[in-house]
C-alpha cells in the first residue's frame, strides 16, 4: 500500500482492503464516467406471489449467504434496532465469516457486535463507527479497513458500483407477502424508510423483514415488492420508544439556546429569512428553528419547505403555514411520522433524491441554509465530524457531508465541551473541503468564512459577535489549555473517509491504547 | 497519620481529588475523560499546585471530568486544607486577564445572576448572557459540608474566568462565617459584597468593618439582602449602616417563610415588605433591587413580575437562570417617549444653567428635582441600550412639526 497526498494535502492510502482508491481531487473535479451498476436479471418465474420463507435463517440459506459477502442494512430504528444484532447471532451460528458490513449508521443498542468483529464474523465495517465499534476499528483491531461514507455517498457507492451489496436486509415496520414496505404503519412506526431504498434496488438478493403483516397491496410503498426477493415475519423488529420519541424536547441548555438565537438572527439579517432551510433533531438544531419561526412570523414570511429529520416543531410549523412542505429524510418523533402518513405537505424523500453526488442534481443543494455540528473546526476551516481530538472514532458522517451544499452550511456547537475545544489549530481529521464551511456559530463569536465575502457584506452594522476563525481558536485555547497531539501510527490506515464523490478525503491512523 | 480525604464533585467540568498523606514525594494517579489530551497537564497541575502548597509527601487520586486548571487547583487545595486545617499558603492561579478595578457605588443594577459557588461549570459561560451582575454564591447554594471548598473555589473564579463586564458580586455566608469568607474573596477583585439575611445595622457594619480591615475600604460595596420580618422593619438602618452600602436587596423566599404566609404568584404577602425596602433604600440614597423570580419557565410571568417591580420604584430583579437576563432587560428598556421627554428636561436644565436661573421648566411647566434625577437615568438607560436617542428627538421634533402643518393643511382645506 502507498500513501499519497490529495489535493487539500491530506496523506490518505491508494489502496484500501486490497481494492485501488481515487485520492480526494478537489471540489467537482472528480467527474464520474461509465453506466451505473446494476442488480442481476430476475425472472418471474421463480418467484410466486407470496415470498414469505418462515424464519430469518432459512432465508439467509435460500438467499445463498456465503463468507465474504457484503450485507447492507438502513438505520431507521436508530437506538431501537432488533435485527441487527440478531441476524449477526444467526450468521455466526451458520458458521459464516469475513462478512462485509455495510449499515447506513450504527447505535450504541449495535455494540454487541463487538464480539461478532472480534471473531471474525464481521471483516470490516463500510458505513459509520462510533462508540465502542469505533474505538475497535481506531485501535487497529478490526480485521479490513473501515470505509465511512456519508448518507450520499453510500447511495453513490452502490449506484456506481463501488460498493457491492450482495444481501440487502430491509427492516420495515410494515410490509405485505409480495415485500412491499412502509415505514409509517405498525408498532414500529419509524417515518420515512429511504435509507433502505438502495439496498431494496442495487443488492443481488434483498430481505424485508416484518413485525406488522399487512394484506397486500401495503400502501404506500415506498420499498417497491418487485425489487424484493423474501419477506421475513418476526415477532418484533424494533423497540418503539427507541425508534422515535414519544415528543421531542428543546434543550434547556442556556449555551445552546444562546447559539440557536445567534443562527436565527444570522439568517435573517444575512437575507435567508423565508428561505429553505435544513432542521434536525440535535439540540443547537432543534432549537434554532423555534426562533427562526418566530422571527419568520414577525417579518410575515413563509419559507416554501424545510428538509426534515421532521420532529413536532417541524410539523407545527408546517400546520401554522410558515413552511410550504416538510421534505422528510427521517422521522425523530412520533409527531413526525404521524404527519408524514396524513399529510400530503409532508413527503418522505430518499437519498437518491435528497443526497446523490451523481447525479443530475439533489434537493440538499436547493436549501439555503443548513445547520450542522462537529467535532473539530480549524482555522483555516477545515471540519472533523467522525473522530474526535484524540484520533478516536466517535461519530457517523450522516448526512452531514450532503448538506454543507447548501447555499450556505453553518456549523454550530460550544466553543468547548467539558474542556474539550472544539475551534483548534488543526484538525485530527478532515471530512470536508473547506471552501464548503460557510460560518461557524459559537457561544462566544461568528467567525465567517473569508470565502464569503458577500455574507459579511450584507452583516455589516450587525449586533452578533463577529471574530475571526483564529480569535475563536484563541479563547479556546486560552480556556481549555492546549491539547497534546495525539500519539497515532501514521504508516497504518485503519480506516478511510470518503467524500461525496467517492474519492478519499481522509485517512483514520491507528491510535494507540 | 492523618486519614486520607477528598475534595470536589463527581460532575462534568469537575473533578474528585484524593489525597492520601504520607510516602516518598508526591504520587499523581489520574482517570480522566481527557486523559490523552490533557493528561500530562493535568498531573502537572495537580504536582505543581501540592508543591505550591508545601505538601511534600503524598498521594494524589483524581477522578476527572474535564475540568479546567483552575477547577483542579481548587480542588486539590481544598483537599489539602482538609489534610492540614492550619495551612494558610494559597495556590492562586494565573488571572484569565488583569484583574478589574472598582465600579461606581450608583452603578446600573437592573439584573444579577446567581451562579452556585461550588458548581464550575456553570461559571465559565454566565458573562456571555451580560447580566449587569454576577453572584458567586458562598451561602444558600452550598451546602454546610463544601462552605469550604467553595470560597477556594470562588476565589479561583474570580482570577481565572472571564466575567466580562459584569459587576463582580459574591454573596457570602451569615454571620461570622460570612466575615471569614471575606479575606478568600476579596483580594480578587470583587466588586460588591452580598450580605444575606441582614436584620439590623450592626450586621452590616461589620462587614463594612472587615472590608476596612482588609484594606478594601471604599473599593467594595455591600449589597444588604432583607429577608425576615425583622430584617424589614429595620430596613432603613441597614440601608444608612455603612457608606459601603450600594444598595439594598429583598428575598421574598425567606421573607414569606418568615412571616408564616405562602409564596404566590401574584407576591401579595410580600408586597408591604418591597415598599418598606424601596422606601427605606431611597431615603438612604441607595439602590432599591427587587428578589429573584423563581419560575424559570414562565418568561411572561417574570417579565410581568419585572414590570411591577419597576412600578414599585426598585432599580433591578435578580435572575436564577441565564436566560432570565435578557427578560428583565427588555423589562427595564425606557419607552422612546420616556427618551424623548427624558432629553426635553435635560435640554431645559442646560437652558436653566445657561440664564442662571435656579427654576427649571418645559414651557411654563416647573419641573422638580426628582423629576430631574429620573430624567437623567433614563438617558443613561438609554445609552446602555444603544437607543440613539439624538435621532429619536430629531424624529420627535419632526413629527411635532409634521403634525403642525398637516393642521395648518387641513385648517386651510377648512378655510
Amino acid at each position: 500500500m502507498s500513501i499519497v497526498e490529495n489535493a487539500l494535502g491530506r496523506r490518505v492510502p491508494t489502496l484500501v482492503n486490497g481494492r485501488p482508491q481515487v485520492p480526494f481531487a478537489g471540489l467537482g473535479q472528480h467527474p464520474p464516467t461509465g453506466r451505473k451498476y446494476g442488480p442481476p436479471v430476475r425472472h418471474n418465474a421463480d418467484y410466486g406471489n407470496d415470498k414469505r420463507t418462515p424464519t430469518l435463517r432459512a432465508a439467509l440459506e435460500r438467499a445463498g449467504l456465503k463468507s465474504g459477502m457484503t450485507i447492507g442494512v438502513h438505520h431507521h430504528f436508530r437506538n431501537g434496532d432488533r435485527v441487527i444484532v440478531p441476524m449477526f447471532d444467526t450468521i455466526a451460528e451458520m458458521g459464516i465469516r469475513d462478512i462485509v458490513f455495510a449499515p447506513s449508521a450504527l447505535f450504541p443498542c449495535h455494540e454487541p457486535l463487538l464480539k461478532h468483529l472480534e471473531s471474525g464474523v464481521i471483516h470490516h465495517i463500510e458505513g459509520s463507527m462510533n462508540g465502542p465499534i469505533g474505538r475497535f476499528c481506531s485501535f487497529g483491531k478490526m480485521r479490513g479497513q473501515g470505509v465511512l461514507r456519508s448518507h450520499g455517498g453510500r447511495f453513490q457507492a452502490m449506484q456506481d458500483g463501488e460498493l457491492h451489496v450482495d444481501l440487502g436486509i430491509i427492516p420495515a415496520p410494515a410490509a405485505d407477502f409480495f415485500g412491499n414496505a412502509n415505514g409509517v404503519n405498525g408498532p414500529s412506526a419509524c417515518g420515512p424508510l429511504g435509507f433502505g431504498l438502495a439496498d431494496s434496488v442495487f443488492a443481488d438478493h434483498s430481505i424485508v423483514i416484518t413485525d406488522h403483516l399487512v394484506p397486500f397491496p401495503c400502501i404506500p410503498w415506498e420499498i417497491a415488492g418487485q425489487n424484493i426477493d423474501q419477506v421475513v415475519v418476526v415477532e418484533q423488529i424494533g423497540d418503539p420508544e427507541q425508534i422515535v420519541s414519544g415528543t421531542t424536547r428543546i434543550t434547556r441548555s442556556p449555551t445552546r439556546l444562546l447559539i440557536a438565537e445567534h443562527i436565527a438572527q444570522f439568517i435573517e439579517e444575512a437575507g435567508f429569512l423565508g428561505q429553505p432551510f435544513q432542521a434536525g433533531a440535535g439540540g443547537i438544531a432543534l432549537a434554532f428553528v423555534g426562533f427562526l419561526a418566530e422571527r419568520m412570523r414577525r417579518a410575515g414570511v413563509k419559507a416554501p419547505f424545510a428538509r426534515g429529520g421532521s420532529t413536532r416543531y417541524l410539523v407545527d410549523l408546517l400546520n401554522e403555514g410558515l413552511i410550504g412542505y416538510i421534505l422528510d429524510g427521517q422521522s425523530f418523533d412520533l409527531a413526525g411520522v404521524a404527519s408524514l402518513r396524513d399529510n400530503p405537505r409532508h413527503v418522505a424523500t430518499n437519498p437518491f433524491t435528497s443526497y446523490n453526488y451523481h447525479s443530475k442534481g439533489n434537493i440538499a443543494s436547493q436549501v439555503a441554509v443548513s445547520v450542522l455540528g462537529a467535532t473539530e473546526v480549524d482555522t483555516s476551516f477545515r471540519a472533523n465530524v467522525v473522530s474526535h481530538s484524540d484520533g478516536l472514532l466517535l461519530h457517523g458522517i450522516g448526512g452531514w457531508m450532503n448538506t454543507l451544499f447548501a447555499d450556505v452550511s453553518i456549523l454550530a456547537f460550544p466553543l468547548f465541551r467539558n474542556r474539550i475545544p472544539i475551534v483548534v489549530d488543526e484538525v485530527v481529521t478532515c471530512c470536508a473541503p473547506p471552501e464548503l464551511i460557510d460560518v461557524v456559530i459559537t457561544e462566544r463569536g461568528i467567525a465567517i468564512n473569508p470565502r464569503r465575502q458577500d455574507l459579511l457584506d450584507r452583516l455589516k452594522g450587525t449586533t452578533l459577535p463577529l471574530v475571526s476563525i483564529e480569535e475563536l481558536a484563541a479563547v479556546a485555547r486560552k480556556v481549555c489549555g492546549k491539547p497534546t497531539s495525539p500519539r497515532r501510527d501514521l504508516d497504518r490506515a485503519v480506516a478511510v473517509v470518503k467524500w461525496v464523490d467517492g474519492t478519499v478525503v481522509d485517512t483514520i491512523w491507528k491510535v494507540e491504547e | 497519620m492523618a486519614e486520607s480525604v477528598s475534595a470536589g464533585r463527581s460532575a462534568r467540568e469537575d473533578l474528585v481529588v484524593t489525597l492520601e498523606p504520607g510516602g516518598h514525594g508526591l504520587k499523581v494517579e489520574l482517570e480522566s475523560s481527557v486523559s490523552r489530551l490533557y493528561g500530562q497537564r493535568i498531573m502537572e497541575v495537580v504536582r505543581d499546585t501540592l508543591g505550591r502548597l508545601g505538601i511534600r509527601d503524598c498521594t494524589a487520586s483524581v477522578k476527572d471530568q474535564g475540568a479546567l486548571d483552575w477547577v483542579i487547583q481548587a480542588r486539590v487545595e481544598a483537599a489539602a486544607r482538609r489534610l492540614d486545617p492550619k495551612l494558610t499558603a494559597e495556590a492562586l492561579p494565573e488571572p484569565y486577564r488583569p484583574l478589574p478595578g472598582p465600579v461606581p457605588r450608583d452603578r446600573t443594577r437592573r439584573s444579577r445572576l446567581y451562579l452556585p459557588g461550588n458548581q464550575p461549570d456553570l461559571m465559565h459561560g454566565a458573562a456571555l448572557f451580560q447580566p449587569d451582575g454576577l453572584i458567586l454564591d458562598l451561602e444558600d447554594a452550598v451546602a454546610p459540608a463544601e462552605k469550604d471548598a467553595a470560597r477556594i473555589l470562588v476565589r479561583n473564579a474570580l482570577r481565572a474566568v472571564d466575567f466580562g463586564d459584569c459587576e463582580r458580586m459574591v454573596r457570602i455566608n451569615q454571620g461570622q462565617r460570612g466575615l471569614d469568607d471575606l479575606p478568600f474573596v476579596l483580594p480578587h477583585a470583587v466588586h460588591t459584597v452580598l450580605a444575606p439575611k441582614a436584620e439590623k445595622g450592626a450586621d452590616v457594619a461589620a462587614v463594612a468593618a472587615r472590608i476596612r480591615e482588609l484594606g478594601c475600604g471604599g473599593r467594595v460595596w455591600i449589597m444588604p439582602i432583607v429577608e425576615s420580618a425583622l430584617g424589614v422593619l429595620h430596613a432603613y438602618e441597614i440601608a444608612s449602616a455603612a457608606p459601603e452600602v450600594c444598595a439594598l436587596a429583598f428575598g421574598a423566599e425567606d421573607f414569606t417563610r418568615d412571616i408564616g404566609a405562602a409564596r404566590s404568584r401574584e407576591g401579595r404577602e410580600s408586597f408591604v415588605a418591597r415598599c418598606s425596602i424601596v422606601l427605606a433604600a431611597r431615603a438612604a440614597g441607595v439602590q432599591p433591587i427587587d428578589t429573584v423570580y423563581g419560575d424559570v419557565e414562565d418568561e411572561a410571568g417574570l417579565r410581568a413580575a419585572t414590570e411591577e417591580a419597576i412600578a414599585l420604584g426598585f432599580d433591578g430583579k435578580g435572575c436564577i437562570h441565564p436566560r432570565q437576563v435578557a427578560v428583565v432587560h427588555a423589562a427595564y428598556r425606557p419607552s422612546d417617549a420616556e427618551v424623548v421627554y427624558a432629553l426635553k428636561v435635560k435640554a431645559a436644565i442646560r437652558e436653566a444653567e445657561a440664564k442662571g436661573q435656579g427654576v427649571i421648566a418645559i414651557g411654563a411647566k416647573m419641573i422638580d428635582p426628582p423629576v430631574v434625577a429620573r430624567a437623567l437615568r433614563v438617558i443613561k438607560q438609554a445609552a446602555t441600550y444603544g437607543i440613539d436617542a439624538e435621532g429619536l428627538e430629531a424624529a420627535a421634533r419632526t413629527s411635532a412639526a409634521a403634525a403642525a402643518a398637516d393642521q395648518g393643511a387641513g385648517g386651510g382645506e377648512e378655510g
